[in-house]
């Protein structure tokens, strides 16, 4: 199983998924996760699924929960760079994402957690 | 004809790689690819974890109106599907999933036939057209 890198810049994670994702470097990623936001106290974190080829039910369900795990320390999730088709794939799937935040790309992210007071 | 075994999150990926591979191949866009592996995924997923494992066949298909699809078979010989109707509404679930697995791979396909036998096992099969 490969492990998705975490980096922290400030007083946020990035995530940049560059590996072909299997379901238990998703869960894998998750803890990482919620061990580095809770030691670190970091206030938001950024996942760029620009490389990410494919979201199914389990990756997308596993990414609405980081989202919501985060929040439980404070710290908002955005999900950055979704690929059209993914968007599309996924909308037809059936899938929402509700509970957790998307935008166009890394900057635009980190747009959204500097806005947050 | 390919075949693949369905035994680890392993061969989840590899099953996506090689989909993703044979759709390209085959004249299918970017965004019909993107939809037939996500269903692949789904499905391999199902054989992975509630049929026990299995296999998947791959195959290049052809159309009586001369159009290229691709057709995957999947065959698990774990518990089968008791209640096949409800097993495809959106939302149910055997398990911890969403219950869109079923339900949303059949949406992302042209073609999609289940057959299912209580202690005997499950196959799927789908097929998705070029346009």
């Amino acid at each position: 199983m490969d492990r998705v890198p975490i980096a922290k810049i400030g007083q946020t994670l990035f995530v940049s998924i560059q590996i072909e994702l299997e379901d238990e470097s998703v869960l894998q990623l998750q803890e990482d996760l919620a061990d580095e936001i809770s030691s670190t106290g970091a206030r938001g974190v950024i996942i760029d699924i620009t490389a990410v080829e494919i979201v199914d039910s389990f990756i997308g369900r596993m990414l609405t929960m980081i989202g919501s795990i985060s929040r439980l320390f404070d710290a908002e999730t955005v999900i950055v760079g979704m690929r059209p088709a993914v968007a599309i794939t996924l909308t037809e799937l059936g899938l929402s994402m509700k509970g957790v935040r998307t935008a166009l790309n890394a900057e635009k992210g980190l747009e959204i957690l500097n806005g947050r007071s | 004809m390919d075949e693949f075994p369905i035994q680890s999150g392993d061969d989840v990926v590899r099953v996506r790689q090689h989909v993703r591979t044979k759709a390209a191949g085959n004249g299918l866009s970017l965004v019909d690819q993107t939809k037939l592996v996500t269903a692949a995924s789904e499905l391999a997923r199902n054989t992975l974890v509630h049929g026990g494992g299995g296999v998947v066949q791959v195959e290049v298909v052809k159309s009586l109106n001369g159009r290229t699809g691709i057709k995957l078979h999947f065959t698990d010989s774990g518990p089968g599907i008791a209640d096949i109707e409800l097993a495809l509404r959106d939302g149910w679930s055997s398990g911890t999933g969403l219950g869109l697995g079923l339900s949303g791979s059949r949406r992302l396909v042209d073609e999609f036939e289940l057959d299912t036998k209580p202690g005997v096992g499950t196959t799927v099969v789908v097929v998705k057209w070029s346009r």
